[in-house]
Order: C-alpha cells, then structure tokens, then sequence
C-alpha cells in the first residue's frame, strides 16, 4: 500500500516516518524508529509489553494504528533516560526492588506507572495494581513492581513539595 | 501490521458518512480494540476499513438545555469514568466502563465502540439499558433517533443500516434525576476478562425512602444481547424496602433472563450469579438512595 507521511514527537523530538497506512503504532516505534524497549509481546492488547505513553495516556503500541499518531506526543522508556544512558529513578527502582527477573514486561509496567509516580494523589497499593493490571509478567509475582512504583511515586511526591 | 484491503481516512464526519455510502461493507473503526484485534486473527482479515478514531467532532459529553447528557461515541471508557457531569449524574456508568479490560484498553476503548459490536457481554451496556439512554445514527440522508432498547438485533448484530453510523448517545434528565444506582461484573480475573455475567441496578425511592418508586435492571451475558428486566421492574414498582423486597426481585428476574451454557460458565451457574447479584446491586442501590433495611 501506498505509504503516508505521518509527523509525531517521539521522546521530545519531532520525528517524519514514511509509513504503510497499514502499520500498528509498535511497528513504527520498534521497525522504523528502532525503539527496542517496545516488544511485540502478544500484539492483541493483553501482555501490555508494548505500552507506551501517548499525550499523557497510556496505550498499547500494538492495538493502536501508526497513522493515529499524526500529531501526538509520544514517550517510550527510551525518553525516560538521558542520552549518555543514565537511567531515571523508576528503572532504578524496579532494579533495587528486584522487580526485574527476565525484563520482557519491564518496559510496559515502567510506561503504565508513569500516571501514578507523575502525580501529586495518593496511591494505596491496590491502586497501583489496578493502573498495572493491563501488563502481564510471569516471573516475579508483582509484589516488587508495586513497590517500586510505590516508592518512587513517595519519593518523586516528596521531591515536589521541597521545591 | 494488520490486514486490511484498504484503508480510507475521513476528516470530518461528513466525509465518513460519504466513505460509508460508497463502501457500504466497509468497517468502522473506532478504537480499534476488537476490529483491529480480528484483522490480526483473520475472522476480519483482508476487508476494507473507515478510521473515524481521529474525528473529534465525535468525542465529548455534555449536556443539553432540557438536561439531556450527550455523550459522543468515540468517548474513551477511561473519559467517560473521569467526566465531571458523568460522575455527578450516572456515576453508575462510569463505573461499569472502568471494570472494561485494563486502563491501556479503557484509554482506546469507546463507548460507541462497545455497544456497536452488539455483544451481550459489553459493560457499558446494561447500564445504558437501564437508563433508556437514546442513539442517534447519521447517514448522508440524515438523523435517525432509536431508542437504545430496540438497538440490539442478535449476537454481533445491532440496527445500523446501510451507510449508517452512530454519532450520539443520549440520556435524559427525567431518565437519570435522583437515581442511585450499581453496576456489578462477575469475572473470573478482576482485570482483563470479560463478564461471566454482568447486573446494573438503579432505583428512585419515594420522598419518604420507604419505597421504590422506580427500579431498573438490566443483566448482560444473561441471554443473546443485553436485556432489560421488565417484568420484574414493574413488579417491583411501589413496593416496600425490605430484605423480602431483595428476594422478590433476584425471584422475578428469572422471567426475564435465557442464560445459556458456554465454556466460561455454565448456566446454573449463570442463574445463581442472576439472583445473587441482582440482590446485591439492589440492596448497594438502595443504600446509597437513603433507604434503610
């Protein structure tokens, strides 16, 4: 099929693709702009591998058509670390807590925690597990991802009221 | 990459409406969280296909003059739970769409999405039911308004006819004003499954609270489309609150219900959720109206 401009800004920089019209959002990311943190896991829209944050949403990349994102503002875990490779305080997080075993899923539970460690709320624990309920990991039983969201949505809340 | 024959993007709603006269077979997508899913799988491979996702013309809710609440179809489940005038006057809504999959499916999912699959299972559609809520389909010839009741044509199908789309769901004040109500979904998972079956209760009492001045329900999973339990309704108009009342009316829905066995549950085990769970949205119902037991 004929291919289609589609302009967006990925990870703060605006970015032109010439796209099949065809193509997901996760195709895009991962084919074109070679953004590897986004895994084509199950690409129905249920393992949440593939999540990425778009105008301040979460969305599964795969479920998602690349032209719609014409316009948008995009991050992926990528945007979350600087460019010598310093990792942000969630990655660390999920390190520290050893909520990482074999990493598949760790890109799409960092992106779908985003909405809760960048809000001033409060957060019980089955309140970040309701905001991660749509990513599927098979090795750590979610206890350690809850708590490092759990922790750096504190400490980032603490952060902002000293400022 | 998902398998399509073609692909056609409208830019206004008019546009679509002309995309959808000239390709009548043609699918709507909307959020694309069942279609694009069934291109992938092959059941919808190899069609022709309108995105209306990016019409923004259809997305929103507000209310009208007379207090009718407006909501656009392409509304996701996650606005519609977050709306200032959802949560003020049918909060029963927003919480039956934030039971729908996990919150990337509630960011995508539409309401108008939901209800055109005509699946009995859809969460937002019972609660809909239960609120008379009102459609209204455009095609390029013009408006047509149906009530949400007579949508449902079977499993899978509704009443758009050709060239036809939903652009609005209506409800009205008279529909919504001083009512209270519950949405439960029994799932076998608390996120990402869809309804072993699913009961919206609401009620209006007397001044007094002692009664029920109107009682809706409506069940999903609980026979081929979603259903309105009319005749236990009007059974139970008028009566007194009371533990007897709860029984009465898990009793009286049996006559409105067809469950049926499939591999997610069985139906005895559909009817004891029928019962119970009437019971329970009921008595929340209740409750939450000021009505004491």
């Amino acid at each position: 099929m004929k291919k289609q401009l589609v302009t967006c800004t990925i990870n703060g920089k605006v970015r032109e693709n010439y796209i099949d019209p065809r193509a997901s959002l996760s195709d895009l990311l991962r084919g074109e702009e070679h953004l590897h943190s986004i895994k084509h896991g199950c690409d129905v829209g249920e393992c949440g591998a593939c999540t990425v944050v778009i105008d301040g949403e979460t969305y599964n990349s795969c479920i998602y058509m690349a032209i719609w994102a014409e316009g948008k503002n995009i991050t992926t875990l990528e945007g979350l670390s600087t460019l010598d490779g310093t990792i942000s305080d969630i990655q660390q997080a999920f390190i520290d807590e050893g909520a990482i075993q074999c990493g598949f899923c760790t890109p799409g539970f960092i992106m779908s925690s985003l909405p809760i460690i960048e809000s001033d709320e409060e957060f019980t624990r089955d309140e970040i597990k309701k905001q991660v309920s749509g990513n599927f990991c098979r090795c750590t039983g979610y206890d350690t991802i809850v708590t490092a969201i759990e922790k750096t949505h504190n400490k980032r809340k603490a952060e902002r009221a000293k400022k | 990459m998902y398998d399509f024959n073609n692909i056609y993007q409208p830019k206004t709603v008019k546009e679509a409406l002309e995309m959808k006269k000239a390709h009548p077979d043609a699918l709507l997508l909307a959020g694309g969280s069942d279609i694009l899913i069934q291109c992938r799988e092959g059941r919808l491979a190899g069609r022709d296909v309108i995105s209306i996702y990016t019409l923004d013309e259809l997305r929103g809710i507000c209310m009208e003059d007379d207090g009718t609440i407006l909501i656009r179809p392409l509304t996701s489940f996650s606005h519609i739970t977050n709306n200032p005038i959802i949560k003020k006057y049918i909060p029963t809504l927003g919480d039956a769409v934030d039971q729908i999959g996990g919150p990337q499916i509630r960011n995508i999912g539409t309401i108008g999405g939901n209800i055109c699959n005509g699946v009995t299972s859809a969460d937002s559609a019972t609660t809909l039911k239960t609120y008379d809520a009102i459609l209204e389909i455009a095609s390029v010839d013009g408006i047509r308004i149906l009530p949400y009741a007579d949508f449902s044509k079977g499993p899978g199908r509704v009443d758009l006819r050709e060239g036809e789309m939903l652009t609005g769901i209506r409800i009205k004040k008279d529909s919504y004003e001083n009512t209270f109500g519950k949405y439960i979904k029994y799932s076998m998972r608390r996120a990402m499954d869809i309804a072993t079956l699913g009961c919206s209760v609401n009620v209006r009492l007397t001044e007094d609270k002692k009664k029920v001045d109107r009682v809706r329900i409506a069940f999903g999973v609980a026979g081929p489309v979603p259903l309105r339990a009319l005749s236990a309704e009007e059974s139970l108009k008028g009566q007194l609150i009371s533990e007897e009342l709860l029984e009465a009316a898990s009793q009286a829905v049996m006559a409105d219900v067809n469950p049926r066995n499939s591999w997610r549950a069985s139906k005895d085990f559909r009817i004891q959720l029928i019962k119970e769970l009437t019971r329970r949205a009921l008595r929340s119902s209740i409750e939450q109206a000021g009505g004491e037991f």
